[in-house]
């Protein structure tokens, strides 16, 4: 049965992740990002687990590594200045494949920026946080219900990938106080997907030896499986090389585990990577996502009450873009297509990539304020 | 009976990437030396260094072992431990990777007094990028990103570890690997933050334009700056000044982070009543 919560956003990602099996949360404060930390800080001691407060945003994310490499489900939060000091650690995670959740709370930037307000400026670096080559996976989560759903799936996916995995949320979601409809317990512990191990001779165990495309194999610390991690390119063993042809063999199963898979098989997990809104039978197709996605579904029934016909897309996966569905979107609505977000356009551009064509129309904001849903629907209607 | 160091280490990385007569294999020696004698099972055994020569310790002893980033040893170690506090946790840092870029790290071990065994292989500069001035590389010496001699003051790894409040705080040198082995035996059953300050050399880097071109030379200046504790308390306060006691310069108990955490888990589950001022209100 369903669970009905009150609860914020912020406070539902933590919940989320210790449903998921997270045990350890390393964290440092930041608005507005601090209650989830607050709310993992309550949460993890009952269950045995661990919620630090490290001395800075790099030993947060370095703590909740340390942690995850030696087998424990791990989580840290931030917001965008967090994220570009812990930019460093994430690259070590994505080499030496350590599976993390970082939840990132978008507020506005660059720099310190507007620390108490809304942005979705973060999703490009969510797509290249750090220095190298890598793929990243980012979920966004566009209501209360996501920020639970879409946080168990960013740890399923980590363990599935070994890979840190973001979760964006805004300000707007994050601080959200209301209603959520959470799944059944039962329901979430039977999804929970948990890191594969080697189970043959300790002797015969090589953790990074992995075939191309597939995630390393790294088993829990102190169970006689001994093993190194580095941030250096490493060879099977995890030793240090510099061996061209096992560094390339590197970076390209790093980047294939991820976006290779997902070309493949159209996503990275049977979970929806996008919601469809009043799509079918609509004539021109608004792109939301996060809490502009919410203005949006308003903005919809609003445009429909005056006679055109709208729908939305709302992508859940950010990175990597289901690609397929946003070249159908492209083909199917030509120039009819609404691209809003908080930033300067850079999901916009992921639309302009993949259905080669900048013939759409966006509305962009960047001071701090929500877009709301009459000033899409002015913007549709000129449109039409 | 020789010693056997096969077993503890990764033969097969064998040789190291040292060079000829640098300090750091004594110290892994005697770390090996050490865990022996504290009768660690290698396979509840962590090593993490950093990064810089001193990164590479981690990859030559057998065991379950992390490079980390610059820097950030003590923040993945305080995972590792926290996660896993039945484990005992090495870290292993140079004097630029453990004072300089992971200063904040190494203060906040101390304060938390975490059971973590932290080992600075101090040989007064950055070697690995070749002679750059690290916070312990002495004033009026000649560097490379300070040719006309370092201005800047030295840090003393040890006051800077009993100031932040780590437990138990020693210095040794790598010229007498026994009495290293002892101090470390000591550490190492110590419950809280173990700080070692251990000066090494680094005639490469350091000493060819120091005027210590060879590794005795830059021993004869390490064993010419330090002395043990008690005859260093015997010197008049201005000669005090540039020398460096060696031996245990703090021992006390305690408590523990892994142990107060386990006071907080208790406390949540309706175990024990919450934590107060009053339990902690001999140490304020």
């Amino acid at each position: 049965m369903a669970r009905e919560v009150v609860s914020t956003g912020n406070e539902l990602a933590a919940k989320a992740a210790i449903e998921a099996g997270a045990r350890f949360f390393g964290g440092y404060p930041i608005t507005p990002s601090s209650e989830v930390m607050h709310e993992a800080s309550d949460l993890l001691p009952e269950v045995g687990g661990v919620a630090i407060q490290m001395e800075d945003e790099i030993g947060g994310i370095s703590a909740a590594l340390g942690a995850s490499m030696s087998g424990v489900k791990s989580f840290t939060a931030t917001s965008g200045p967090g994220i570009s000091l812990k930019a460093e650690q994430i690259g070590l995670g994505f080499i030496a494949e350590i599976p993390l959740v970082i939840v990132n709370v978008m507020r506005g930037g660059p720099s310190t920026g507007l620390p108490t307000r809304v942005s979705q400026a973060d999703i490009g670096q969510a797509q290249y946080p750090t220095h190298g080559d890598y793929a990243s996976i980012t979920l966004c989560a566009g209501s209360l219900t996501e920020c639970y759903t879409q946080t168990v799936r960013a740890f399923n996916l980590a363990e599935k990938y070994m890979t840190p995995v973001f979760i964006l949320l805004d300000e707007t979601i994050g601080h959200m106080h209301g209603k959520a409809m959470l799944p059944d317990l039962a329901e979430v512990e039977a999804s929970i997907v948990n890191r594969a191990t080697f189970t043959g001779s300790p002797a015969d165990y090589k953790p990074y030896k992995a075939e191309m495309n597939k995630p390393a194999v790294l088993n829990p610390m102190f169970k006689g499986y001994r093993f190194h991690v580095t941030g250096l390119h490493h060879g099977d063993e995890g030793f240090p090389t510099e061996d061209a042809f096992q560094c390339e063999y590197n970076i390209e199963r790093l980047v294939g585990k991820i976006n290779t898979v997902a070309a493949q098989n159209d996503g990275l997990d049977n979970e929806p990577d996008y919601e469809e809104f009043m799509l079918d039978d609509a004539e021109v197709c608004l792109i939301a996502y996060g809490s502009i996605g919410l203005g949006a579904y308003e903005a919809v029934q609003k445009l429909r009450a005056q006679g055109i016909k709208a729908g939305m897309f709302r992508p859940i996966l950010l990175w990597p873009s289901p690609a397929k569905k946003i070249a159908e979107i492209g083909a199917r609505f030509k120039d009819k297509i609404f691209v809003t977000e908080l930033n300067m356009g850079q999901y916009a551009k992921e639309i302009e990539r993949i259905i080669k064509r900048d013939d759409f129309t966006t509305l962009f904001k960047a001071n701090g304020r929500p877009i709301a849903p009459a000033e899409m629907v002015a913007k549709v209607k000129e449109m039409m | 009976m020789a010693f056997n160091y096969d077993q503890y280490l990764r033969v097969n990385k064998m040789p190291t990437l040292w060079c000829w007569g640098c300090g750091d294999g004594v110290i892994l020696k005697a770390v090996i030396r050490a865990i022996e004698k504290s009768g660690w099972d290698m396979d509840n055994v962590c090593v993490v260094s950093g990064i810089g020569c001193s990164g590479r310790f981690s990859s030559y002893i057998n065991c379950n072992t992390v490079h980390t980033t610059h820097g950030r040893t003590v923040a993945y170690a305080t995972g590792i431990k926290l996660a896993n506090p039945k484990a005992n946790v090495i870290v292993v840092a140079g004097d630029g990777d453990g004072l300089a870029i992971g200063g904040n790290h190494t203060i906040h071990g101390c304060r938390r007094n975490i059971d973590l065994n932290f080992i600075l292989i101090n040989n007064f500069i950055y070697g690995l990028t070749n002679s750059q001035t690290s916070p312990t590389t002495p004033q009026g010496m000649w560097t490379v990103s300070q040719k006309n001699g370092n201005i800047d003051p030295t840090f003393d790894a040890c006051q800077l570890a009993i100031g932040a409040g780590a437990s138990f705080v020693a210095r040794e040198t790598m010229l007498d690997p026994k009495k290293l082995e002892k101090i470390l035996v000591k550490g190492f059953a110590h419950k809280g933050f173990s700080f070692f300050d251990i000066m090494s050399n680094c005639h490469i880097n350091l000493g060819r334009k120091n005027k210590m071109q060879s590794a005795m030379e830059n021993l004869e200046w390490i064993d010419s700056i330090t002395l043990p504790l008690k005859k260093w308390e015997e010197l008049p306060a201005e000669e005090k000044m540039n020398k460096f006691p060696t031996g245990v310069l703090r021992e006390v108990v305690q408590p523990e982070y892994c142990d107060m955490y386990a006071q907080i888990q208790a406390a949540a589950q309706g175990k024990r009543a919450v934590l107060t001022q009053n339990d902690f209100a001999k140490k304020i």
